[in-house]
């Protein structure tokens, strides 16, 4: 039962292990521990939900115990997610060199975003969750997923236009 | 829908994220807004960038061998010793099955013990026969106050030969005789009258010593049982326990 349910969403799991924690070793193992409590906890779970948000959310509980352990690792970035973003800035002659910045250099750009960001964007871009569903999985409000997926991308972006600047020179 | 509305709802336009109300006003305004429309492209693309060149981690294929191991031993080790944490439904159901095995047992159990005995079957059937008797018309196949006629009416008919009294000199005028089925035989039924109201005695030999008399009601119907002389007798009537009893007493003699 729970093999069948849960366990064909171990590559989900292990993207999401993989973002939050930078490096495989530490995603292999979070991934094993989230399935074990995720089968000790498997009664909780409710039949005709989705085992694959159920289990995300277990995953990206263990990343923020483990990455709040490894703090030193990263740089505390204030969040200020109640200020909407200036999208004026949007508009930058550096947009084509953007959208033309290769895998290498995205993931390196977004694995340099605090930890809170990324969450929001992977959860977002690559399991194409909706805001309600990354709502319970990060427990912030529905109006918090929009504005901090916002300022993600604008940090995103930004943060690409300055690497694909240095490239350029 | 105002510019700096437009742009706060940029992100959610994109994600798809917007009711149908608020797309359509959305939508209208970058038909109107040159600068809104040109933005909300380029966030697009942008966008669509990330998604297509993001890559996406997939799990190392002896991740899920590790953990199906795991999980297996973990399943293996917490079932034995019984207090697995992910057991509890199961535990839940399997608890709740044996406790509907057990009620189920137990109400078999309770019926059978409560189940009415033989001479309390056979008293509610011979209540069944009077009332029977009294509603169908059918009371006597030989009407007759005279025991010598209603006596060998039932020779041939049953194989015993019923003792036939008149109980007239004691209020108790018979008034016929009718062949009833009752403990899985043909049996005699006797009846007498006292006023307006009928007794029903049924009698029939049968091997169990002599025994009774035994009174009780069932249905407001007042019946005395015993056995005589190697014959079973059931008197059964609407009248009172102290009347069916004097007419039991009458028999007697």
């Amino acid at each position: 039962m729970f093999e069948t349910t849960v366990l064909p969403h171990l590559n989900s799991a292990y993207n999401l292990a993989r973002w939050l924690t930078r490096n495989e070793h530490d995603a292999e193992d979070i991934v094993q521990e989230a399935f074990l409590r995720a089968l000790r906890s498997f009664d909780t779970f409710v039949l005709g939900r989705d085992p694959r948000a159920w289990l995300l959310a277990i995953v990206r509980n263990s990343c923020r115990t483990w990455q709040r352990q490894n703090r030193s690792r990263e740089a505390a970035v204030p969040l200020d997610d109640d200020s909407h973003v200036a999208v004026d800035a949007w508009s930058d002659p550096e947009a084509v060199l953007i959208k033309n910045a290769n895998s290498q250099l995205l993931r390196s750009v977004l694995e340099e975003l605090p930890f809170e960001y990324r969450e929001v964007l992977i959860l977002r871009e690559l399991e194409e969750l909706s805001y309600k569903e990354i709502a319970q999985i990060v427990e912030i409000p529905i109006g918090t997923v929009m504005s901090r997926l916002s300022r993600a991308r604008k940090e995103l972006y930004d943060r690409l236009g300055k690497a694909t600047g240095e490239i350029e020179q | 829908m105002s510019c700096q509305e437009t742009r706060e709802f940029l992100d959610a336009y994109v994600d798809r994220e917007l009711d149908v109300m608020t797309t359509l006003q959305f939508e209208r305004h970058l038909t109107d807004c040159v600068d809104c429309r040109a933005i909300c492209e380029q966030y697009q693309q942008f966008r669509n960038s990330v998604r297509s060149r993001l890559p996406y981690f997939q799990a190392p294929g002896e991740l899920e061998d590790k953990i199906r191991g795991r999980l297996r031993r973990t399943t293996q080790v917490e079932g034995k010793l019984f207090r697995g944490e992910w057991f509890p439904r199961w535990r839940g159901w399997a608890m709740a099955a044996s406790l509907l095995t057990l009620l189920a047992f137990s109400a078999l159990l309770f019926r059978w013990l409560s189940r009415p005995s033989a001479s309390e079957m056979l008293a509610e059937q011979v209540v069944s026969s009077h009332i029977r008797s009294l509603m169908a018309n059918h009371l006597s196949d030989v009407i007759s106050s005279d025991q010598h006629n209603v006596k060998p009416w039932f020779s041939g008919k049953v194989d015993f030969a019923p003792i036939v009294i008149d109980l007239a000199s004691k209020g108790f005028p018979l008034a016929g005789g009718r062949l009833d089925y009752l403990d899985n035989r043909p049996v005699s039924a006797l009846v007498y009258k006292r006023r307006q109201h009928t007794i029903n005695l049924f009698l029939w030999p049968s091997p169990d010593p002599d025994s009774g008399p035994h009174a009780s009601t069932i249905k407001g119907f007042n019946l005395v049982h015993w056995t005589q002389s190697h014959m079973a007798y059931w008197a059964v009537s609407d009248l009172n326990a102290s009347e069916l009893a004097e007419f039991v007493h009458d028999l007697d003699k």
